[in-house]
């Protein structure tokens, strides 16, 4: 009872805290003729009530593709529709065909931060909650705290309450962590429906696929591909089949409609990169124009190979040895792959690596602290741009607080707590003196932090020289990606000296 | 690294508190302010561009200094801080002047402020005995009490959205308080008596804190059955209170003396013009009275009982602050309200005279002058109901019977509080944090009685 009770004031402090940032502004507040990503929302709003569904991803005389064209899958459109149908109670001004572009009002930011507020309520949290609740071998102050810090992390609240930017990345989170929830309990089939309608929510969702599609494979195989394994095998395939079935059905009519909306989902001539993203092509363009240099194809295809020759080592071992703890290490490690090696990538796609980072805070709080607060600062640029800087500041500190108190991370920092313990034996079997790895992380640890705070300062109170007006932002990306490519090698280490090899080294000994 | 570990470890489960209510405050730095901010701006400006001489005399802006003298030169410190930032919002015709930096300085300024309350806090964490707590951090009194204090929603919404500095003027009261519990009489005395200067509104409580140090500083031993003992009587004592008030009083009016402005000053601090009830009614007993006297009227109107063209224009419910009658109950000079307060409060302060029961019986007695003075007093504020919600936490996590008694007062008292902030947006802000604030305390305080019932 007491549980329940304590867990509601952490929500109601989740929600408070998403909400005052929201008073903020947002994303092309006041800058015509674009204006920004909220003014897109509610385009879509205004293009899904107005326009017949055939329409609605085709350039037209009522609907300009330029103009903030839809580009994500119908699932979000679907949800457009019907925010758009509470606008038109509301204030049917708000989504008039044509008139309303660029419509600003009190009142109507007030509307669009509540569905925000409430897409989250209804699907994020819940999935959060249920989360904490159902950890094993945990007290429940700490399944509390541990919620506690989730739903404190600043980069979902900062970038759904504070930018717009691609608002509703808690309802596609959401989703996927209510997948996450199904297929690690053994709830297989609704987990898996729940994660195809993340999918089709953000096709980024897809960075989450291979290692649901893994995890499962890996368990119809251990139940056997004779028997249960195949039935489960053939059922999961059903549910996947019909639930794309049922959110694409109004355009499976005609392949032309179906190749459109690939199209829209998947801007292929876009290039390598947009902006400034703190992945391995940005920074690798620094110093040697790759964009420039080599041909469209070719870059897709490098981009392709790296992706996938990171990631494969995790995902086999996933398949050969499916576990729910190695599940969500895969992916962390398959979103980060993803995040640095792949195509078009935004900088807010760090939040699909976040969420499984979250995940595994009660395993490794410190690396997850540390990881969760990088993810935070690669966003810089984006934050300071929409003027979030004191909610940037407080948020961070909040999460960081917390963290460091619910979890006494910085008296975790042992080999054992790191989950390093069992490749620091295969180190040591051939260099005897390899003991320092918690000192050198620490160390790191520090200088990590130091360089942020600086870049931050730098950021803020500093002009950035004549001839390099993204010096600063160019900065940031350059040191978020260190941070990532360190991060991808350390969480690929756990997964690959899992505590199957451990077992077998006590063993031996 | 083992040292951050420390100090950021499960010991200092306080510092987390603050810290934490700290930043939620800055959150709420651009919610909206009312009129209060115009108000404290102007003060700024009066302190800062104009000689002492003035301050009490200025009428630019109808918000005229109506506090007194100490918090005028508190105005004044602040205001040397408020030039670095925005140097127009110190000109006195700057009316309504509210630049972003005018409203950084200003939420911060309070933010500052409110860690004299944050002392004060830990300082009254230190008098409650732990000795029924449970194991867990949680069920402990001292984390409860610190919540209640820290995160108490009337003090958020009133000093960071509403915008006042109620967090180190409370902080005063509460510090004194501690003191007096702590058996350090001068100090509590020296801080009541400073904080009286600083905003009147203290008042209430003074007849409380008068009876107690007379009767259980001045006297100092009882005979055996707990009834005074005249001959234990300490004109040392006495005189030592007395010479306290008398310089922190000459210190604060003593300027003001010297220029013969004190009728004036007065007039500014009691403004008895105003009218019986607050532009929104305090939900005392003078609006339950109002709310009679309209609807006898309505009725004699009905039955033809009462002659039209005899009724006052001005009524009560219009929402403004002046002075008018009543048209079928007697009407309320301030004379009354002081008698009906008075009378209100005699029972406790006769209890603290005959009974003394230590800080405790003071605390109570306390409580008491302070509600009784917001359900009968002249001219209440509803944000009174904070000078008897704060000190009654202390109270609550004593006994069951205070606790219930609190979880009234409190979420009935912040309820009351609603209407002060009206516009929508802050409308998510007041709902979630009264929710989280009452569910923790009845939640808490439940466990913590949980093994007594």
């Amino acid at each position: 009872m007491e549980k329940c009770y304590l867990m509601t004031v952490v929500v109601l402090l989740g929600l408070t805290v998403r909400w005052t940032v929201s008073l903020n502004s947002y994303s092309g507040a006041g800058k015509p003729p674009m204006f920004g990503d909220y003014e897109a929302q509610r385009h879509w709003q205004e293009i899904t009530i107005n326009l017949p569904i055939k329409q609605w991803y085709f350039n037209g005389s009522d609907n300009n593709l330029q103009y903030w064209g839809l580009d994500y899958p119908p699932l979000t459109a679907y949800h457009s529709l019907l925010c758009a149908y509470v606008a038109k109670f509301i204030n049917p001004d708000w989504i008039a065909l044509h008139t309303s572009r660029g419509y600003e009002s009190q009142a109507h930011k007030l509307f669009m931060r509540a569905t925000v507020l409430i897409a989250d309520l209804l699907i994020y949290i819940p999935a959060v909650v249920l989360y904490c609740c159902c950890l094993k071998e945990i007290s429940t102050k700490k399944k509390i705290a541990n919620a506690l810090c989730i739903l404190l992390y600043p980069g979902l609240i900062l970038i759904d309450y504070g930018h717009f930017q691609n608002i509703y990345n808690s309802v596609s989170l959401g989703f996927a962590l209510w997948g996450v929830l199904g297929v690690s309990y053994d709830w297989d089939l609704l987990g898996s429906l729940a994660f195809c309608l993340a999918i089709n929510y953000k096709q980024m969702e897809l960075y989450h696929s291979l290692p649901f599609f893994c995890f499962l494979l890996g368990k119809c195989f251990k139940k056997g591909l004779r028997g249960k394994g195949f039935v489960l095998l053939i059922k999961l395939a059903c549910t996947v089949v019909a639930s794309f079935i049922l959110c694409w059905l109004p355009f499976f009519t005609e392949r032309e409609e179906t190749l459109q909306v690939l199209r829209r989902l998947f801007p292929v001539d876009r290039g390598l990169f947009e902006d400034k993203v703190a992945n391995i092509w940005c920074t690798f363009s620094v110093f040697l124009k790759i964009r420039d240099i080599l041909p469209h194809h070719i870059q897709i295809m490098i981009s392709f190979c790296f992706t996938f020759l990171s990631l494969l080592p995790a995902c086999i071992k996933l398949t050969l040895h499916p576990s729910p703890k190695g599940f969500k290490f895969t992916l962390v490690s398959c979103a980060l792959s993803f995040f640095l090696f792949s195509f078009q990538v935004h900088e807010k796609s760090i939040l699909l690596v976040s969420l499984p980072v979250c995940l595994v805070l009660r395993e490794i709080p410190f690396m997850s602290t540390w990881f969760l607060l990088v993810s935070t600062f690669s966003m810089l640029p984006l934050l300071l741009k929409d003027e979030l800087l004191m909610p940037s500041v407080v948020t961070v500190t909040a999460f960081f607080i917390a963290c460091a108190t619910s979890f006494s991370i910085f008296e975790k920092t042992s080999e054992e707590e790191l989950q390093l313990k069992s490749f620091s034996i295969s180190v040591r079997k051939y260099f005897p003196c390899f003991t320092f790895l918690p000192r050198i992380i620490q160390h790191l640890f520090l200088i990590s932090v130091i360089t942020m705070v600086l870049l931050t300062l730098m950021t803020i109170t500093l002009d950035p020289p004549q001839k390099l007006p993204d010096l600063f932002s160019v900065l940031v990306c350059f040191v978020s990606c260190l941070n990532f490519l360190f991060f991808l090698v350390y969480f690929n280490i756990i997964i690959m000296w899992d505590s199957k090899n451990g077992r077998n080294q006590k063993k031996i000994n | 690294m083992a040292a951050v570990g420390v100090a950021t470890g499960g010991g200092n489960w306080f510092s987390a508190l603050a810290l934490g209510v700290t930043l939620l405050k800055c959150l709420l730095i651009p919610t909206y302010h009312s009129t209060d901010f115009e108000v404290h701006r102007n003060w700024l400006a009066i302190t800062h561009s104009l000689p002492v001489s003035q301050w009490y005399y200025e009428a630019t802006s109808e918000w005229t200094l109506d506090y007194p003298p100490f918090f005028a030169w508190f105005e004044y410190a602040l205001s040397h801080v408020a030039k670095y930032f925005d140097q127009e919002m110190l000109n006195v015709r700057n009316l309504n002047y509210c630049s972003s930096r005018t409203l950084l300085f200003q939420r911060f300024s309070v933010i500052f402020t409110d860690t004299l309350f944050v002392y004060a806090v830990h300082e009254c964490c230190k008098c409650i005995d732990g000795k029924k707590a449970g194991r867990e951090l949680t069920e402990k009194p001292k984390f409860i009490l610190s919540v209640l204090l820290l995160w108490n929603f009337g003090l958020l919404i009133v000093d960071h959205i509403h915008f006042q500095y109620n967090g180190f003027l409370s902080g005063l009261m509460l510090l004194s308080i501690a003191r007096l519990f702590q058996k350090r009489h001068t100090e509590g005395a020296f801080l009541f008596a400073v904080l009286l200067h600083f905003k009147h509104i203290y008042l209430y409580v003074a007849p409380a804190y008068g009876v107690y140090l007379l009767r259980s500083y001045c006297f100092t031993a009882n005979k055996p059955d707990g009834s005074i003992r005249w001959n234990s009587f300490s004109f040392l004592r006495l005189i030592s209170l007395g010479l306290i008030v008398f310089l922190v009083s000459a210190l604060s009016l003593g300027p003001f003396l010297a220029l013969n402005q004190l009728p004036q000053v007065f007039s500014r601090l009691f403004p008895f013009k105003r009218g019986l009830c607050h532009a929104y009614w305090a939900p005392n007993f003078w609006a339950l009275y109002s709310a009679l006297d309209k609807v006898l009227s309505i009725i004699g109107l009905e039955l033809k009982l009462l002659d039209p063209s005899k009724i006052p224009k001005a009524s009560m419910t219009s929402g403004l602050v002046q002075q008018f009658q009543h048209t079928v109950l007697p009407s309320v000079t301030p004379l009354a309200t002081l008698i009906c307060t008075l009378i209100a409060i005699l029972p406790s302060i006769f209890c603290l005279w005959f009974k003394p029961q230590g800080p405790r019986g003071f605390l109570r007695c306390l409580i008491l002058c302070a509600l009784s003075s917001f359900m009968f007093g002249w001219h209440v504020h509803e944000k009174a109901i904070l000078l008897a919600v704060l000190p009654m936490s202390l109270l609550s996590v004593g006994k069951a019977g205070d606790a219930s008694i609190f979880l009234i007062l409190t979420t009935t008292g912040h309820y009351s509080l609603f209407p002060l902030l009206f516009t929508a947006p802050e409308l998510p802000i007041k709902i979630l944090l009264m929710l989280l604030f009452t569910i923790y305390s009845i939640s808490s305080l439940k466990t913590l009685f949980r093994s007594f019932s």
